[in-house]
């Protein structure tokens, strides 16, 4: 059981061949066993779940199941809940409780799901390896020594070591797909307006975006069907968006017709020479399938990551401007006055990568340096936008590796955040575009999963899960678990 | 690029300690001679996205939806006193 999908485990609770209760035990036992070792929740309240289990089985009993009916999800400490503390693994929210819940929660919720509880994140999202998190590093269960990826990697290490089936994370630059490659697991980020950021503490307002982390295609259809809709209390929530086949989209088993870009700017030198080979050898095994690779040219996506750099840490400082220990949050003991109370309440909670975002934003919007940095960046992210609408043109999907390179070493990058920076070299221009993207297992380099990267146009996350269904059918990848942790390797 | 990290942290409201300023001001022109390659990009003509779909800002019916939950919305905060927020002294 504890390395079945969402949708086996769903197969079980609808034949009556086991209960919420039952399921959510063996979650909750496995958290027991192995969380101290990997650090991937940061709030649990078994009391909590087990009632919710409960609820489930007796809503069952009674009426016909909702489409999440019993199933575990665990979240990212991002999404305000009303039950348990809401923190962003950061100082400056630690203990509080939000006051409601996230629209994401809510629909959750009302689909039946059992919510597992909050897992380790870095700090407000800032970061590729939950290295930054206030409340202590997050571990990859491939290799203990190694980040689980970020900032959704205590999400990603969760469901590869099986302490919950699911769970969602949120992407700002590729933090679900990344740590979702570098566990082994499938992350999907919808397209920028499918699903409310109502609730979800902001980072960066135009890039955020909530979706799945799961062991299969499907339960990344099932969840993201259920989180996605138009929401009036988000303004950025698109209301009349293109509605997709969720659950149809997956059953595709070839790939008969489709053509798939790969393109250059994404296989270059400096990459990891076996992460390449995974993906060429998972391109090849998709035109045995029948898909035809068609080469293809992103040509700013080299300047992606320098116009995200400044995107994303302007907003931040804005968004994060509210943290000033008047309405909620960290407040310094006895401040001489307001000036002091703001900068040393905002000294003592923020951590010193959110500060270096904030201050490099902050300095992009001052005055002298707007034009240059913020609108200059926004100008560029039309271009990294219109390369993508050229390009699909003439595919219908892209493939490209996840990440250059695998899980690296916990410590390894933290004295550089530039290079630190440059482990999302190939997803931030997704977000840039406002695009779909799904990151599935693809092998294995050096002994640690590879991710391989699918981006469809805006709206067409049937596309991409029809690309990742048929290559997940034709291969076992998704199957492969940490032996470490009872799964099979 | 040689940057006055302490100016921009008072912009930001955020005291460094001496130690920070020191840390944070190289890693933040590294950080900015980074992002100096935009300028080689030419973006004459190009208009800035403001949303990713350029979708219009839909409006929705003026409507009251909340009720008064002034005690649940204030609990989370560091001082209240009469439903108001207690700050330190603004006016002598």
């Amino acid at each position: 059981m504890p390395f079945s999908s969402l949708s086996q485990i769903k197969e079980k609770l609808d034949s009556g061949s086991t209960t919420a209760v039952e399921v959510a035990k063996i979650y909750l036992d496995r958290i027991a066993a192995h969380n101290d070792t990997l650090n991937a929740f940061v709030h649990i309240d078994p009391k909590h779940v087990m009632d919710q289990a409960e609820a489930s089985d007796k809503y069952r009993a009674k009426h016909d199941p909702r489409p999440l009916e019993g199933l575990p999800i665990a979240v990212k400490d991002i999404f305000c809940t009303q039950d348990g503390p809401t923190q962003c693994c950061s100082n400056i929210l630690k203990n509080f409780h939000a006051p409601y819940d996230a629209h994401v929660i809510t629909l959750l919720k009302e689909a039946g799901a059992v919510l597992v509880g909050k897992t380790n994140m870095d700090e407000f999202a800032m970061g590729s390896s939950t290295e930054t998190s206030a409340f202590g590093v997050c571990r990859n269960p491939w290799d203990t020594d190694a980040i689980p990826g970020g900032s959704s990697g205590g999400s990603a290490a969760a469901v590869a070591a099986a302490l919950t089936p699911a769970a969602l994370g949120t992407d700002t630059g590729g933090s679900i797909r990344q740590p979702a490659a570098v566990c082994g697991i499938t992350g999907l980020k919808p397209t920028y307006g499918r699903v409310s950021r109502r609730g979800i503490i902001a980072f960066a307002s135009s890039l955020d975006q909530a979706g799945p982390m799961t062991r299969t295609v499907k339960d990344s259809a099932m969840i993201t069907a259920a989180i996605s809709g138009h929401d009036s209390r988000d303004a950025t929530s698109v209301n009349d968006a293109p509605t997709v086949d969720w659950l149809g989209a997956c059953n595709a088993t070839d790939m008969k017709g489709l053509k798939i870009g790969r393109p250059k700017e994404y296989f270059v030198d400096g990459m990891d020479p076996e992460v390449r080979a995974s993906v060429e050898a998972a391109l090849k095994q998709c035109e045995e399938l029948g898909a035809e690779i068609i080469d293809i040219s992103l040509p700013h996506t080299e300047y992606a990551v320098a116009a995200y750099y400044v995107i994303a840490p302007s907003e931040a400082s804005a968004n994060l401007s509210r943290y000033d220990g008047v309405r909620f949050g960290h407040r310094c003991d006895n401040p001489e006055d307001l000036l002091d109370m703001y900068t040393r309440s905002r000294d003592e909670g923020f951590g010193s990568e959110v500060k270096r975002r904030i201050l490099t934003g902050a300095f992009a919007l001052s005055s002298g340096y707007y034009d240059a940095y913020y609108l200059k960046a926004q100008k560029v992210r039309t271009l990294v936008q219109q390369d993508f609408i050229k390009a699909f043109e003439e595919v219908d999907i892209i493939a490209t590796p996840t990440s250059p390179i695998t899980a690296f070493k916990l410590g390894e990058k933290t004295d550089d955040p530039l290079t630190m920076y440059l482990a999302d070299i190939f997803t931030i221009a997704v977000n840039l575009a406002g695009l779909p993207g799904l990151s599935q297992p693809c092998g294995f380099a050096n002994n640690m999963p590879v991710g391989l990267q699918w981006i469809a146009p805006a709206w067409r996350e049937d596309t991409l899960l029809s690309a990742a269904s048929a290559y997940e059918a034709a291969t076992d990848w998704a199957t492969k678990a940490p032996t470490k942790f009872g799964g099979e390797a | 690029m040689e940057i006055d990290v302490n100016k921009v942290a008072m912009l930001a409201r955020i005291r460094l300690t001496e130690d920070e300023a020191a840390e944070l001001g190289p890693q933040l022109s590294g950080i900015l001679g980074y992002i100096e390659a935009l300028s080689e990009v030419n973006t004459d003509g190009v208009p800035a996205t403001a949303h990713p779909h350029d979708a219009a800002m839909p409006l929705r019916a003026n409507i009251v939806t909340n009720t008064n939950r002034r005690d649940e919305l204030q609990a989370p905060a560091p001082k209240t006193e009469s439903g108001l927020y207690v700050v330190p002294k603004v006016i002598e």
